[in-house]
């Protein structure tokens, strides 16, 4: 089986994600799925500025009172690094190195845990501390949807990437798995990048507008 | 592995296998078409039953809460259930055989696209044994759906998101195998047109169904789980409803009309045996459509209060919608004009679709124009109009792709007699029905009502459109009839059957082998097989020596993925009345379906090959199916 095929960093092509008809349409094809899912985002967030601040009563917090900057500079920090470090295992992959890319991607899913970890701190803060919930107004239910969507994308990412890197522990890297793994990468890359909008818009916008 | 021999010789369990588990684009064109005639049938009922409540005034055929479920039922069925899917089979059935494929890029997600298409529709008709369907109209406004009682909205929104899912895997299939998957020599501008508006209806449904599915998310939360976007009450907006379904919806015509255009445009010029007049404008007129098809959503909404600006902008965008529009209708008459006729079914269906549908268009530059548009809103000369381009454009189109391919899908002819009786019964029927609703309309007849009073000069002309629709009916029977007819008696015509064949899927022997193509095909122009054709060739050169064929193996997986879904659904619908079984449900089914991600995620599938001895063997028969 050509997929199967083992290789040295001699060997190995230069964009192995690329290297067969199956990788050329799979990289492609999430591409498009990327610009999908753009989309749908775009639709999240025009929802959020509609409703941004609309709630029933002037008892109900609005988006300058919620947010706590310190917090989520941590968690910008936590999502770009674990970025950059994604990067870092997609160099190791594309040189074949695949235990530095398995040390790359663990550090990569550490730092989104974190991430997570302090959205769910943050969730939790704003519903004792506020009664912020998804049900108190739409300004809830927007923030919540917008917010929730990413944090969905990154457990989902998460689940995926930690899904390879333990199926895959024992045989290394091959033209089969290496654009399994290059989507991932990209997969997480584009929720970084959702959450530099979400942190310009909700947080940065909510702080001064 | 699997061999040739393997895949002949099933029993009836073994063939309902091996449709549950198919990959293979042409089965699953035939699993859209099946299922997709099916809803089609199920909405013709339902519009019988809107003509038989109409046909007379006071009439109380049906109540008035029961009609609102039926037409809510008709629209949303016929659009997502019916003319997606069918033209889905086209696509399937025809598209990767034009550009020289012997797959579509993602065979998997093609069988995933099409079981949660299934599933999400048959949630959505199972509404009808469980409380009821729902209600609200096909667009569900939600400060209508917000205040429908009972459950059918809930099978509206999760029914049209699992099949919505779907829908967009197809997309991104569609635009993946046609930028990928081109047999050598076959340019973006050597493109048949059929593939050419798969092409941009793909990407039209690439950027349409995310705001479909935001919408439908947030319709969810607010009936199921308590949040508020619609709710003034709670500071929500119910207009952010309407622009996210029509910012989908807009788009969506032309995701189902640019393939009907396609279709047609492989007509013309196989009847007229000419080749296509103005190819090069018809593709940019294509893409321009689905390019301004994105920014007139709003002139649905002219009567909601934008504003004269906001207006205006919509008035002009949609307007200017006609001109590409009007270069196909010319470049179809001019390539009619002075060729070889052939009246066949498929011909005689798409000369009657250009006057037809030109109607309709007319009809949408009047409501185009904003102020005019706050006379026709939610009157039937808005139901007169839609129903001119849908059947006039997309129904029509889908008859004459069925005789037009129904040789390429089955290898046998549906009979020309029945066909243009079916032709002449349907054609007047659709005429008769509609033409009149517009003057039903600028008479003051609202849309969506019950029934309306004796005595205000509206008896006559929906008499008249009930009368009408009996015969549209009476030619789909005879349709169905001519389909029943034509699979028993079963004589196979083998390849080419038109003839006149211009392009490559009627250059492989029929039945279409499984892989397609032995060998690939080198395209050298526009109309690759009618080159050939000219140079006294039956065949098409190959582009490349006999080797092994890879293949893709069948997968139970996109039935099971899809079915989780589906039983997740009622869960999140059922847990609304605090039924203690409906959360575990709902985790049931996500688990179905996440763990079935899950094994196809760790399971390798490397697919098989077809040895180049067996193929030799096989090039004798013929190829099998």
């Amino acid at each position: 089986m050509a997929a199967e095929e083992k290789f040295t960093p001699q060997t190995w092509p230069a964009s192995p994600e690329q290297a067969t008809l199956e990788g050329k349409n799979k990289f492609l094809g999430f591409w498009f799925f990327l610009g999908g899912e753009t989309v749908l985002f775009a639709s999240l967030f025009a929802t959020y500025l509609a409703l941004k601040d609309s709630v029933p009563s002037d008892s109900h917090a609005k988006a300058a009172d919620l947010f706590e900057l310190p917090l989520v500079f941590l968690m910008t920090m936590l999502l770009l690094t674990s970025s950059l470090t994604s990067v870092f295992a997609m160099y190791h992959m594309k040189n074949y190195n695949f235990k530095k890319m398995q040390q790359w991607l663990f550090i990569t899913v550490a730092l989104g845990l974190g991430f997570l970890a302090c959205e769910i701190y943050e969730f939790i803060h704003y519903y004792h501390a506020y009664e912020h919930t998804f049900t108190s107004s739409a300004f809830g239910s927007a923030f919540y949807t917008l917010v929730g969507f990413h944090g969905g994308h990154v457990i989902f990412g998460l689940g995926w990437i930690i899904t390879l890197m333990i199926r895959n522990a024992k045989r290394g890297l091959n033209l089969y798995n290496a654009p399994k793994f290059y989507l991932a990468s990209l997969y997480w890359h584009f929720i970084d990048v959702v959450w530099v909008f979400i942190f310009t818009v909700v947080y940065l916008m909510g702080m001064v507008g | 592995m699997s061999t040739i021999a393997q895949t002949q010789k099933r029993g009836f369990a073994g063939t309902v296998w091996e449709y549950l588990t198919t990959v293979d684009h042409k089965k699953i064109a035939i699993l859209y078409l099946i299922a997709g005639g099916f809803f089609f049938l199920i909405g013709g009922i339902e519009a019988m039953m809107i003509r038989i409540q109409l046909a007379v005034p006071n009439n109380d055929f049906v109540s008035a809460g029961l009609f609102n479920e039926i037409i809510t039922m008709h629209g949303t069925t016929m659009i997502f259930l019916a003319a997606m899917p069918l033209l889905f089979a086209f696509m399937n059935a025809v598209m990767p055989l034009q550009i020289g494929a012997r797959d579509v890029a993602f065979p998997f997600i093609n069988a995933l696209g099409f079981w949660l298409f299934f599933f999400g529709g048959l949630f959505l008709n199972l509404s009808w044994f469980l409380g009821g369907a729902p209600d609200a109209g096909w667009t569900s406004y939600a400060s209508l759906s917000l205040a429908s009682e009972g459950h059918g909205i809930d099978f509206y929104v999760l029914g049209l998101q699992i099949s919505g899912f779907g829908t967009l895997m197809g997309g991104i299939n569609f635009l993946v195998t046609i930028i990928n998957m081109r047999a050598p020599g076959m340019t973006y501008m050597r493109m048949p047109l059929f593939t050419w508006t798969t092409f941009v209806a793909s990407a039209l449904i690439l950027f349409a169904f995310p705001p479909l599915t935001v919408g439908l998310f947030m319709m969810m939360f607010d009936r199921m789980f308590g949040s508020g976007f619609f709710d003034v009450a709670m500071g929500g907006n119910t207009i952010i409803w309407e622009h996210f379904f029509w910012i989908f919806g807009h788009p969506e015509v032309y995701i189902l009309i640019l393939p009907a255009f396609g279709i047609f445009s492989e007509i013309f010029p196989t009847f007229a045996r000419k080749r296509l007049f103005g190819y090069s404008s018809m593709v940019f007129a294509t893409v321009l459509i689905g390019f301004l098809g994105f920014m007139v959503w709003a002139h649905h909404m002219f009567t909601t209060g934008m504003g004269p600006i906001a207006n205006a902008i919509f008035a002009v965008a949609t307007m200017a919608i006609a001109v590409p529009t009007g270069i196909k209708i010319f470049n179809w008459i001019l390539t009619i004009w002075g060729g070889s006729i052939q009246f066949t079914v498929p011909m005689i269906y798409a000369i009657s679709f250009i006057p037809s549908f030109v109607m309709g268009g007319v009809t949408g530059v009047m409501q185009a124009a904003a102020p005019a548009d706050y006379q026709f809103h939610d009157s039937y000369f808005i139901v007169a109009h839609f129903h001119y381009v849908i059947v006039g454009g997309i129904v029509l189109a889908l008859l004459a792709g069925c005789h037009f391919y129904w040789p390429l899908m089955f290898g046998t002819m549906l009979s020309e007699k029945l066909g243009k009786v079916t032709f002449a019964l349907f054609f007047t029927g659709f005429h008769l029905t509609f033409f009149i609703q517009h003057f039903l309309g600028l008479m003051g007849m609202p849309r969506r009502v019950w029934t309306f009073l004796p005595g205000q000069g509206l008896e006559t002309g929906n008499l008249i459109s009930s009368i009408g629709a009996a015969f549209m009916a009476a030619g789909v029977i005879i349709f169905l009839f001519n389909v029943v007819m034509t699979q028993v008696k079963n004589v196979q015509v083998g390849k080419d059957p038109w003839k006149d064949g211009r392009t490559l899927e009627w250059a492989i022997p029929s039945p279409t082998p499984f892989y397609n193509f032995k060998q690939l095909p080198l395209v050298r122009g526009l109309d690759a097989y009618w080159i050939e054709k000219l140079e006294g060739k039956t065949e098409m050169t190959p582009a490349e020596p006999v080797g092994d064929i890879h293949m893709p193996n069948n997968s139970f997986v996109p039935f099971v993925i899809s079915l989780g879904l589906f039983i997740a659904a009622f869960g999140a619908m059922y847990q609304v009345d605090d039924k203690a079984w409906a959360i575990p449900v709902l985790i049931i089914g996500m688990g179905v379906t996440f763990g079935a991600m899950l094994f196809r995620s760790i399971k390798d599938d490397h697919g098989y090959h077809i040895h180049k001895e067996d193929l030799l063997d096989d090039a004798d028969k013929g190829g099998t199916r």
